[in-house]
């Protein structure tokens, strides 16, 4: 291992970590929007809406993250759609989190006991009134140890967009790797960045979870 | 039946799941303040005809009248949604599993409705949990989340949850049946006092003893239909018919075993 270049490179891993950090954060945001609607698209009482939301979550679980990245950046352009890499790089990682999100919403508001609904209708709540002040509530609870599950997946899939050259953690470790021809101390901090993320991103959902438990 | 226009009234009620016809053309009368027990066998469909009385599991067939207030009309998905909440503030209903709501406090249960639907300030809202919570003897308990209520308190505030939305009438769908046993007489005392208060009640049970002492009537139902009704005294003394005395007999014999 060359410690003396582990500490010249250093800070720009930092940087680069701090890239990927902006594009978990983004993409965790746009992922949760996606997801929301998703998941109300899935429980719709209307049939287009539901069919939607099905096809979303077949066609974005269905295909490799890395093709919808590539499809949005490298085939955008032919259809008059131009974006910068980090930008690509946001909303395809969002989209695609998105569509697990789904699932991951959907599930929880599917879990809540039937009887909740029932009793809240049968003191005179609308659909809407049921969902926000007795489904949801108890629904976003557990809500967050999978959606953890989901932001995981998601911090290690920025990786992707590495791919179409975001200056990101891997990026970064490849870049230097062409100049100094040692894989093994780049990757290493690579990693070890990554790890730090998660595992303060890990600690913030416990907390979290912890926090809305119902006592 | 009493002479004058009956408070709830179930015409010609039929329900199908597919080819399975789980009430076959019900018709029943329940006059203001009185209070009706309906028994039978498990599978008999005395849950549905309660569940359909607030449209929760909407009939196939027939109709069901509060007053002059038909509830299961058939109306374009907006309007039949503003109609049913309408009409189910006047109808509370306590369940077999009490469906609190587990991420709020007992005050917070009760006055959950009042609040959303009746737009009653802080001060009000409290006053009507005081008030509700009082009736069924649980005002120590009013900070309290469910998750440290026993059965049976649970289910006294369930009550409480209904009565704060001043129903005109109140539907109990097996209230006791999944309490232990030492719990089920606090409960009975307080659906006892609703019935000295006249409230108009329809009680699906197992326990006849409760429907022996506190109904007006007794409905027999199995498959579907209603086999036979009276007073309680005539149906549990002296039943007419051969299925309603079977259904009894075998009834007392597991609940002295």
């Amino acid at each position: 291992m060359d410690f003396d270049l582990i500490l010249r490179v250093y800070p720009f891993f930092i940087e680069a970590a701090w890239v990927t950090v902006q594009l978990a954060v983004l993409t965790t945001l746009l992922g949760l929007a996606c997801g929301t609607l998703g998941a109300m698209a899935r429980l719709s009482r209307l049939r287009i809406f539901r069919m939607i939301g099905a096809v979303y979550v077949s066609v974005f679980r269905g295909t490799p993250a890395l093709i919808q990245l590539f499809i949005l950046y490298f085939g955008g352009p032919q259809i008059g759609l131009q974006l910068d890499a980090f930008t690509a790089g946001v909303i395809g990682l969002g989209v695609n989190i998105g569509a697990y999100m789904t699932e991951t919403m959907r599930g929880a508001i599917i879990a809540i006991d039937k009887g909740q609904a029932e009793a809240a209708r049968t003191v005179g709540l609308s659909r809407y009134q049921t969902m926000r002040y007795v489904i949801l509530p108890q629904a976003a609870r557990l809500m967050i140890r999978p959606l953890g599950v989901n932001i995981n997946a998601l911090i290690k899939g920025t990786a992707l967009v590495a791919a179409i050259s975001v200056v990101e953690l891997t990026y970064t470790a490849q870049r230097f790797i062409g100049s100094t021809y040692k894989p093994f101390e780049m990757f290493m901090i690579s990693g070890a960045l990554y790890m730090v993320i998660i595992y303060a991103t890990g600690r913030g959902i416990t907390w979290l979870d912890r926090k809305v438990r119902i006592v | 039946m009493t002479e004058q226009k009956p408070f709830v009234d179930i015409r010609n009620a039929q329900k199908s799941y597919g080819s399975l016809e789980v009430l076959k053309d019900i018709s029943l009368q329940v006059a203001r303040g009185e209070i009706v027990a309906i028994i039978g066998p498990s599978g008999s469909g005395k849950s549905t005809l309660l569940r359909a009385i607030n449209d929760l599991d909407p009939l196939t067939g027939g109709e069901v009248w509060l007053e002059d207030t038909q509830v299961n009309r058939k109306l374009p998905h907006r309007q039949y949604e503003k109609h049913i909440n309408q009409v189910r503030q006047d109808i509370g209903m306590v369940f077999q599993h009490f469906n609190l709501f587990p991420h709020l406090s007992v005050r917070e249960n009760v006055t959950l409705a009042p609040k959303l639907l009746k737009g009653l300030s802080e001060d009000e809202a409290e006053a009507l949990a005081r008030e509700q919570l009082d009736k069924v003897g649980l005002i120590d308990r009013i900070d309290y989340y469910p998750s440290r209520l026993s059965g049976g308190q649970k289910q006294r505030v369930a009550i409480a949850r209904a009565l704060a939305m001043k129903p005109k009438v109140m539907l109990f769908d097996e209230a006791t049946s999944a309490l232990d046993p030492e719990l089920v007489e606090e409960v009975n005392l307080v659906m006892k006092k609703l019935a000295e208060e006249h409230m108009t009640m329809i009680i699906v049970t197992h326990e006849m003893g409760f429907a022996e002492t506190v109904c007006d009537r007794v409905i027999f139902m199995d498959k579907g239909v209603v086999v036979e009704e009276g007073p309680p005294s005539k149906i549990f003394r002296n039943p007419d018919n051969a299925r309603t005395q079977n259904f009894l007999r075998k009834h007392l014999a597991n609940a002295n075993r």
